[in-house]
């Protein structure tokens, strides 16, 4: 079964900070990761992305990658630059108040999980 | 015919020639509503209805007997006679078009009939396939003129056109962004812009990735490390090539700033994320060429080549 990131935003009880009309997006994997240039490398294109980093980098990181969506953990506050540039590059973010560990623990319980791809 | 301007002109010639070119089988309507004979006036008038239809036609296990229109409804119920069965109302006189018959067939036929609807049949098997109405025609040719109208605007932009009606012995297309060094606020900004033009330039998502990613990692090593600088991208037909020009303070050792895990970074900047010592080597598995000089007190110059 395919997820989107609405199915994932509402299991996961995120609060959608940014990018509510792109949940339809399928999310096709994930990547956990707080270096910048590691998500640049490792992450596969249209995987969510968990990260604690709130600054405007991250939407850059994620339109480069081209990933679906940003999922910011331990209830961290995205800054209002940071949201700002995500609606301009279409990159939904959501916060979840728990940790990166378990956010990527329900993601795996619902079937999240890295295909084929780049 | 008359015209009012030469753009009238052109537009009308384009839909001419359009409803040539085009077949039946592209404009009609595949999912084909039906009803059988012994349908009752009454079903048909639901079923039209239902469908928000004007006409059917009818079929009597798998071959098609006849048309029935809302016209034979309305005659129909004014005569008061809602289950009198569709066959004695059909017009079995039918016209039928082929799948494969340029559309300008089909507007002849509307002309000459007057239908509202024409069945369509395919000429080997003379199986129904669908049906064709003048508002499948009209929402065809817009359709289709809406797709020419974008082939045009990617033809305006696609740059091996471009270079191939510029005469030099080499074209190049050059795009230049200075980068603030130390402004964290503004970094990003280079890379982003120039994604967005390469895809304008319609130059293949795959390389622009690539390009992306790496233009980004050395964006940033000039806002953290540097005072700041210049990306310059040229755009020529089967690569793109990046410098990337800073003025200090220069890299020591170039072969230990290429390791993967290598980073000078300070602890605020790894906070932001940044410092994983990854972004040189991230450059290098990004493009087909990569060259990197420094000298310390003097500055960095990184230049790499991906294959469009
Ligand atoms: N333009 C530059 N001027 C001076 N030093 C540089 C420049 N680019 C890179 N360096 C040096 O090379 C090292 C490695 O760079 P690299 O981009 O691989 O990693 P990083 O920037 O430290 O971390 P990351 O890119 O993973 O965030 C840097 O830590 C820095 O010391
Ligand atoms: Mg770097």
């Amino acid at each position: 079964m395919t997820k989107t990131l609405k199915d994932i935003a509402a299991a996961l009880h995120l609060d959608v900070r940014t990018g509510e009309h792109l949940l339809a997006r399928t999310v096709t994997g994930g990547y956990a990761g707080d270096l910048l240039s590691d998500v640049l490398a490792h992450a596969r294109k249209g995987s969510v992305w968990i990260t604690l980093q709130t600054h405007t980098n991250i939407v850059a990181v994620a339109s480069a990658k081209e990933l679906c969506g940003i999922i910011v953990v331990n209830g961290r506050t995205p800054e209002e630059a940071t949201l700002r540039k995500a609606g301009e590059e279409d990159i939904p973010i959501m916060v979840s108040t728990l940790s990166t560990y378990d956010v990527v623990c329900q993601l795996c319980e619902m079937g999240v999980k890295n295909g084929e791809g780049v | 015919m008359k015209s009012n301007g030469v753009n009238r002109t052109l537009q009308a010639a384009r839909t001419q020639e359009l409803i040539y070119e085009l077949k039946v089988q592209q404009a009609m309507t595949t999912k084909v509503i039906t009803v059988e004979p012994e349908n009752t006036m009454e079903d048909l008038r639901q079923i039209l209805k239902l469908h928000q239809l004007s006409g059917t036609p009818v079929m009597n296990e798998g071959d098609l007997v006849g048309i029935v229109s809302v016209e034979d409804l309305i005659r129909s119920l004014l005569e008061g006679n809602g289950s009198e069965p569709v066959k004695q109302r059909m017009s079995a006189n039918f016209v039928t078009l082929y799948a494969d018959e340029p559309l300008v067939h089909a507007v002849q036929k509307f002309e000459r009939h007057g239908f509202g609807r024409f069945p369509v049949i395919d000429r080997k098997t003379k199986e129904l396939v669908g049906i064709l109405t003048k508002g499948d025609i009209i929402r065809c040719m817009l359709q289709r003129l809406e797709i020419d109208f974008h082939e045009q605007e990617i033809r305006r932009y696609k740059p091996s056109d471009w270079f191939a009606e510029l005469e030099s012995d080499r074209t190049t297309l050059g795009l230049r962004y200075l980068i603030q060094g130390r402004n964290f606020q503004r970094a990003g900004e280079a890379s982003s812009k120039l994604k967005q033009n390469l895809r304008t330039l319609g130059i293949a998502p795959e390389a622009v990735r690539r390009i992306t990613i790496a233009s980004y990692e050395a964006e940033m090593n000039l806002v953290i490390f540097t005072g700041g600088g210049e990306l310059s991208a040229f755009v020529e037909p089967g690569k793109v090539t990046i410098t990337v020009v800073d003025h200090g303070p220069g890299i020591p050792d170039i072969e230990r700033a290429m390791q993967p895990g290598y980073s000078t970074a300070p602890d605020w900047v790894r906070e932001l994320g940044f410092g994983a010592g990854m972004g040189l080597p991230n450059i290098k598995n990004c493009s087909n060429e990569l060259k990197l000089d420094s000298k310390v007190g003097e500055g960095t110059n990184l230049q790499f080549t991906v294959f469009t």
